[in-house]
């Protein structure tokens, strides 16, 4: 059982480094056992949760890290702090929501783009989620919208039945780690037939040094229903690293559309290790759209199961590494049934020394006639120091599968900088503008208040490169 | 806008790529409302000059200088050229993929119409943005026209998948945006068919009056009926070989460029 005497639980003691912020729990640095314990206790969870828990706990521990991708040597577990609320509720009015972390979300625009656009909103903010709220039409067609702790209880069965069966515990060591201590996330059901015509949004925050997000999130999209989610992370630079680590399922029933679009802009010391895969069941679709920004590593390759005839994938992921940041990312699809189609379109931006590697698979498995795949992958290099690499696997079982991969490595070259700087761009301007178009085909699939915040984000990024 | 006629003056000038001399001491004044031709073989320097005057990194001025209302420009960078007025209409323009030629376009044009102005616009917020951006959308549509561009080339990515005419046309429609004191025009005439080139022409010419001096940079004397030059320069071995009015044009298109070639060869 439970113990609790091992726990150093201070409500003050680590409240030092900000000083509006004030918390209910902040466990010690640390994996052990009890921690996964004490989380599931504070959440009064069911003993099956708290028993999956451990079971990925044991895992976790078992599981050597992978010997491919990013170096993952300096990532240290246990300098983490593993769990931290500040809040015991969550709010569905922002005026409940502490001031401080109102401000936070303030800062970050997120109540105005609800006011503005948004047909749901979640926010997260270390552990658990501090805010949820979900326009009434949309609930009135039973759409849920809601934090995965909360889902768990409010929705046992339906909860129970797809939780932890596209990504196992025993996938990968990041998702038993996730498994064994996730905290927060989204927990989305859309019922059959009903569609969601406004996004429903989360944004993750990170504000602790040392800190591990875990967030888990959960889609279940029934027969011929459509749901657009997106998921903005940030967090503040720390001198030393923090740790994001969370799981995404997409359940994609028949005839279902899911699009889930991310942004993230992680500080240069978040360590970025995320499983995300979908299944998608006959004629559905599913779409990644994946910017990673930020972060000091990151491995990610959302994945798409095409298990029924006629389903559909696309995986579009834009990576941008500059100084010291490395950002392995790709996608995966495996092509399981008849006539499913599939596309992956990664770009990837490298400066000042910073490294991309994109990574993907295509599988088609015998018995599965007439795939198409195309995959695409476009790097562009800004200076010397920048490197850029493409693994690219592939496993065709069937003859009459249609695919194409295609790759590219640019650089910016002189004649295209001094043609928009005769038009009186300055050399940054130009570099800005080539880096944006090269992102366009990402850039045109967001909602324009995210293609203006990324673009945004691009030129900041590109400040300085001139020199 | 302008209030006094820019001049552009190239002296003595002598160029150089990866220590290969192209430019042995060009002369010329251009101003405001004057239309000067410059013709010439190929390997002449045409392209070169054009390139040096907009500030292309590659060339190097070995001695000499440009000037533009007095002051030099050598060592300045394009932008900063194209701020004084200078507008170069390249005879391979580059295509940058992404990059809405609307968007591009509206981009350029708040460098190049001067600081001030934009600051003032963004000054008086949304509003002010937005009348602006629907008059620039009006501007650019009646320029496409102008060129005989379809209003579809305006979300277009800039030159991307524009065949070699649509491309010459787009450098037209940018330079009737950006409403340059002076432009030069690198073999623009050369991959157009005879009613683009009269189109082209006709822009040109209505541009020209008093407004913008150009400096035409071709080797047919097929544009040059419908662009009336002022001044007609021959060039050969990096040099203004000779200069007169529009009857050397004509000379050249009965005589050719062989006997230029040879008088110009270094004995």
């Amino acid at each position: 059982m439970a113990t609790t005497q091992t726990l150093d639980i201070d409500y003050t003691k680590y409240n030092f480094r900000d000083s509006d912020a004030s918390y209910e729990y902040k466990f010690p640095k640390g994996l052990t056992k009890q921690v996964v314990e004490q989380i599931s206790k504070i959440k009064k969870e069911p003993d099956w949760m708290r028993q999956f828990r451990l079971r990925s706990y044991e895992h976790f521990l078992k599981r050597p890290l992978p010997m491919w991708g990013g170096d993952l040597t300096t990532l240290k577990f246990d300098e983490m702090l593993y769990y931290a609320s500040s809040t015991e509720k969550k709010s569905r009015s922002w005026d409940d929501v502490p001031s401080y972390i109102k401000d936070t979300f303030d800062k970050l625009g997120i109540p105005e783009a609800e006011r503005k656009f948004l047909g749901g909103v979640g926010a997260q903010y270390e552990s658990e989620v501090v805010y949820h709220s979900l326009r009434e039409d949309l609930a009135k067609k039973g759409i849920i919208f809601t934090d995965t702790d909360t889902a768990l209880r409010e929705y046992p069965e339906l909860f129970k039945k797809h939780f932890g069966t596209v990504v196992p515990p025993e996938d990968n060591k990041f998702a038993a780690l996730n498994s064994a201590v996730w905290s927060g996330g989204s927990f989305i059901y859309v019922p059959e037939g009903v569609s969601v015509d406004v996004p429903l949004q989360a944004y993750f925050r990170i504000n602790t040094q040392n800190m591990g997000q875990f967030e888990r999130t959960l889609i279940i999209a029934d027969k011929n229903s459509r749901v657009h989610y997106i998921e903005g992370c940030t967090a503040p630079i720390y001198s030393t690293d923090s740790l994001h680590s969370a799981v995404v399922e997409i359940i994609a029933k028949p005839g279902a559309h899911v699009r889930y679009t991310t942004i993230q802009n992680w500080s240069s010391d978040v360590y970025n290790l995320v499983t995300k895969r979908a299944y998608a069941y006959g004629n559905a679709t599913v779409e990644w759209v994946d910017g990673n920004l930020g972060s000091k590593l990151t491995m990610k390759y959302p994945s798409i199961y095409l298990l029924g005839p006629g389903a559909k994938g696309e995986i579009l992921s834009v990576a941008f590494a500059g100084k010291g940041q490395h950002q392995d990312a790709g996608g995966k699809v495996v092509h399981l049934a008849p006539n499913t189609t599939s596309r992956i379109t990664s770009k990837s931006i490298s400066k000042d020394g910073g490294r991309t590697t994109y990574r993907g698979l295509l599988h088609v498995a015998k018995g599965a006639k007439g795939v198409k795949s195309t995959v695409r992958c476009d790097a562009l290099l800004l200076d010397e120091y920048s490197r850029t690499d493409t693994y690219p696997y592939n496993e065709i079982n069937e003859d009459d599968a249609t695919t194409t991969h295609e790759a590219t490595v640019g650089k910016i070259g002189e004649d295209q900088l001094f043609y928009l700087m005769s038009r009186g761009l300055s050399e940054q301007e130009a570099l800005s503008m080539i880096v944006m178009g090269f992102m366009e085909p990402f850039t045109k699939e967001l909602p324009m208040e995210y293609a203006i915040e990324l673009n945004r984000l691009i030129q900041l990024e590109m400040a300085g490169s001139v020199g | 806008m302008i209030t006094l006629a820019t001049t552009l003056e190239i002296k003595d000038l002598h160029v150089s790529i990866e220590d290969k001399k192209i430019l042995k001491g060009v002369n010329l004044k251009i101003a405001q409302g004057e239309i000067h031709a410059v013709m010439g073989p190929n390997g002449s320097g045409k392209s070169t000059l054009a390139n040096t005057l907009m500030g292309h990194p590659k060339y190097k001025v070995d001695s000499g200088d440009i000037l533009v209302n007095g002051e030099s420009i050598v060592g300045l960078t394009p932008d900063i050229r194209a701020k004084k007025g200078l507008f170069l209409a390249f005879q391979y323009p580059l295509e940058i993929s992404g990059v809405p030629l609307a968007q591009f376009l509206r981009t350029a044009y708040r460098s190049v119409r001067g600081d001030g102005q934009q600051q003032k616009t963004e000054a008086q917020g949304v509003g002010g943005e937005m009348i602006s951006a629907l008059a620039f959308k009006k501007k650019l549509e009646e320029k496409l026209k102008a060129v005989d561009l379809d209003p579809s080339f305006a979300k277009r990515y800039l030159n991307e998948g524009f065949s070699g005419g649509e491309k010459k046309r787009a450098e037209i429609l940018q330079m009737a945006i950006l409403q340059p004191a002076i432009a030069i025009m690198d073999e623009t005439d050369s991959g157009l068919d005879i009613d683009a080139v009269r189109k082209v022409a006709e822009v040109v010419s209505q541009m020209a009056g008093p407004e913008m001096g150009v400096l035409l940079i071709t080797h047919y004397q097929r544009i040059l009926e419908y662009v009336k030059p002022h001044f007609v320069h021959i060039m050969a071995d990096g040099r203004i070989f000779q200069s007169g009015g529009p009857e050397l044009s004509k000379m050249l298109e009965e005589r050719g460029y062989e006997w230029i070639e040879q008088a110009a060869a270094p004995a």
